[in-house]
């Protein structure tokens, strides 16, 4: 087994895949020539050509649309927004066309695209580069929405994503990009969409978290042991859409206490869905009220601030010394 | 030379091959047989005839909001009738007659527009796409089409209709550039029919024509007078060819009116005068087409009236079928919950089962 990055890992998937199935298109602005800004899809134009590896225009509606249109033929285009922070140039074909097309037409026709997008902070970028609109895409009914937290889960959700029938949002947390190796086997290894997992168990809290925000809930996981002897349970989220409340609820009917980390800001955030249907599943074995870590309400501000926005592995452990103690 | 002209060589040629008056230019006449001539003829004034239906159907509120399409049966029929079966129609939203001559039926027009998902549903066998209403977004997806196309080896084209109004729109654009980009085998036909609701074509846009907004695009734009079915199917037809053939997309405009309200929402007095609309009335494609085909010797008055009637029956037997489906599909409202995922998440189970238990307490309560 190799130890990959989560950039290397993703690739990896790609490659593969693009391999194993020639309706497997990749598109995207410098997907191609340059590899992608952050190298995702290096090496795929020299492996399979232009014709599946597709430099396009400046123009995010373009190709979500375009791909739009190749998926209705059957095809499985794997289309990139270079930032997330640039995908409302093409939400409309996401919210008018991707998500409803299999419902438009009642199955005659459906799209089995995926939108990768880097997104969220942590990477001192400039403005429209490190926001958390992952809500807009769970709000939106017809989508999937992932969003990994490490390489070798990355690279099985993606082959996943790929595969899957219907539109999904591929949400990569970019400052997870470079940040650890993982190994990552050869052999295919797929991961089923719509399902959480327990990155770590424990009894006497329940920590949810996903994407970059996994890594912060598992050092807080560390702290809590170590400094308090209580030991926390971590839910990797990985699929914001269709969400696996059942999982989250499990836990909380076992611990009675959860903390929600997400990065987005907090008004009507992930957070908020996810408490109310723990509230809904878990009320009477319910301890303490359940407390959100998030970014705040206000524009996610530029680098020198940036830290304090994004919440922190201490940040989760005073939340969760909180709910401990009521 | 510090400044000097570009040397660009831009032009569009506008097409007429029958006018309003009925002369007819011989050297342009495509040299069609009276068996698609009569085809098309019948769909124009079945296009016209369910649109009077559905006119009506919609003020006695027993369909809802639709978008007419008097006046603009030539500019539509024209471009569908030059495709194949294999080829893609992806239609806006006011393309009733072509979606028919494609395949759809009336029924599940009507079925649309009565409020049922279900008439959305292309049936089994149709490259065409189901409507798309956000105004210009459906361009791209054409594009697409083609891309999917060309990159299968196959020689079918994907034929796009969209508005003046969309003509403003980024995603017009967008679609107008990667075509050219990628030369897929798209067709563009916009029906301009010189009016977006309220707002007029003169002000749409400066550019003298919008088929030359293409150029910009390196791609070939051509206007054509759209109430002359010949010119419609001509320029299609080359367009057509020229994709299949793999020289590339194409956009033609056509120039239309729509005769009617912009939808059945719309009260167009507000905003034009019934001056402006008489006078497009003598350019009917209708009376145009039919005119011809007498002239050729092709068409009666006989055989019209026989065609009305039997058009007439066919409308008729369309509504009532529809009216027993809708019937049936309203005792189906759990129907809405299909079709959203490939697969049903438990959570939309679980919505489902609400609404199955609130439709069974109100049977409970009335029962």
């Amino acid at each position: 087994m190799a130890k990959l990055n989560m950039v290397q890992a993703l690739n990896l998937a790609l490659h593969q895949e693009m391999k194993k199935d020639d309706s497997v298109l990749v598109l995207g602005e410098d997907v191609g020539v340059d590899g992608g800004v952050f190298r995702v899809t290096e090496g795929l134009l020299g492996e399979f050509g232009e014709e599946r590896v597709i430099d396009t225009p400046l123009a995010e509606a373009g190709i979500v649309g375009t791909a739009i249109g190749m998926a209705l033929y059957g095809l499985r285009p794997v289309a990139e927004i270079q930032f997330a922070g640039f995908d409302y140039q093409a939400f409309h074909q996401v919210e008018e066309h991707a998500a409803r097309l299999r419902w438009r037409s009642q199955g005659s026709y459906h799209v089995p695209m995926v939108l990768r997008m880097p997104y969220a902070g942590g990477v001192r970028a400039l403005e429209h580069h490190s926001e958390s609109r992952e809500a807009y895409y769970a709000h939106t009914p017809g989508l999937k929405t992932v969003i990994p937290s490490g390489p070798r889960i990355a690279r099985a959700l993606l082959i996943s994503a790929i595969r899957d029938p219907d539109p999904v949002i591929f949400y990569e947390p970019k400052s997870l990009y470079r940040a650890f190796r993982e190994e990552v086997p050869e052999e295919e290894e797929t991961a089923p969409l719509g399902k959480a997992q327990i990155a770590r168990e424990g009894k006497e809290v329940t920590v949810i978290a996903y994407g970059a925000m996994l890594t912060q809930a598992l050092q807080a996981a560390e702290q809590l042991e170590k400094e308090d002897g209580v030991q926390a349970e971590v839910i990797d989220v990985l699929t914001l859409s269709p969400m696996d409340d059942e999982t989250m609820a499990e836990s909380v009917r076992k611990t009675g206490r959860a903390v929600i980390v997400h990065e987005a800001s907090r008004s009507f955030g992930p957070g908020a869905e996810i408490v109310s249907r723990l509230v809904e599943k878990s009320f009477w074995q319910l301890e303490a009220p359940i407390r959100r870590v998030t970014g705040f309400d206000t524009i996610i501000p530029l680098m020198a601030y940036e830290q304090l926005y994004l919440p922190s592995a201490a940040r989760i452990v005073r939340a969760a010394r909180e709910v401990l103690s009521q | 030379m510090p400044r000097d002209k570009i040397d660009l060589t831009f032009s569009v040629d506008y097409l007429s091959i029958l006018d309003e008056n009925g002369h007819l230019d011989k050297d342009l006449e495509p040299k069609l047989p009276n068996k698609l001539l009569l085809k098309l003829y019948r769909a124009m004034l079945l296009g016209r005839r369910f649109d009077e239906r559905m006119l009506r159907l919609q003020r006695q509120g027993r369909i809802g909001t639709f978008a007419p399409i008097r006046g603009q049966e030539a500019s539509q029929l024209g471009p569908v009738a030059a495709m194949r079966d294999s080829d893609w129609l992806v239609p806006a939203f006011r393309e009733s007659a072509a979606e028919i001559y494609r395949g759809r039926s009336m029924e599940s027009y009507l079925l649309y527009y009565g409020g049922y998902n279900q008439g959305g549903r292309v049936a089994e066998g149709l490259n065409n796409l189901p409507i798309t209403i956000p105004v210009g977004t459906q361009t791209l997806h054409a594009v697409g089409l083609g891309y999917a196309i060309k990159y299968r080896r196959k020689d079918d084209v994907a034929l796009v209709f969209l508005g003046d109004g969309a003509t403003s729109e980024g995603d017009f654009h967008e679609a107008l550039n990667f075509a050219g980009v990628y030369q897929t085998p798209t067709v563009f036909v916009c029906q301009n029919n010189q009016w977006a609701i309220s707002f007029p074509r003169s002000r749409q846009s400066r550019s003298q024509t919008l088929a030359q907004k293409a150029l910009a695009y390196g791609v070939p734009g051509i206007q054509v007078d759209g109430n002359d079915v010949l010119a419609t199917y001509v320029a299609a037809k080359e367009a057509i060819d020229r994709a299949r053939s793999g020289g590339g997309p194409t956009m033609i405009e056509n120039v239309t009116y729509r005769l009617e309200v912009h939808s059945t929402s719309d009260d167009p007095k507000r905003y034009r005068t019934d001056e402006e609309v008489q006078e497009w009335e003598k350019r009917d494609p209708l009376p145009r087409f039919q005119k011809y085909l007498m002239d050729k010797g092709a068409l009666t008055d006989k055989k019209v009236q026989a065609l009305e009637e039997e058009i007439q029956n066919e409308i008729k037997a369309a509504v009532e079928r529809t009216e027993e489906q809708m019937k049936e599909l309203s005792r189906e409202p759990m129907s809405m919950f299909e079709h959203m995922y490939a697969e049903r998440p438990p959570y939309l189970e679980a919505q489902k089962e609400e609404l199955a238990r609130e439709l069974a307490g109100v049977e409970e309560t009335h029962g």
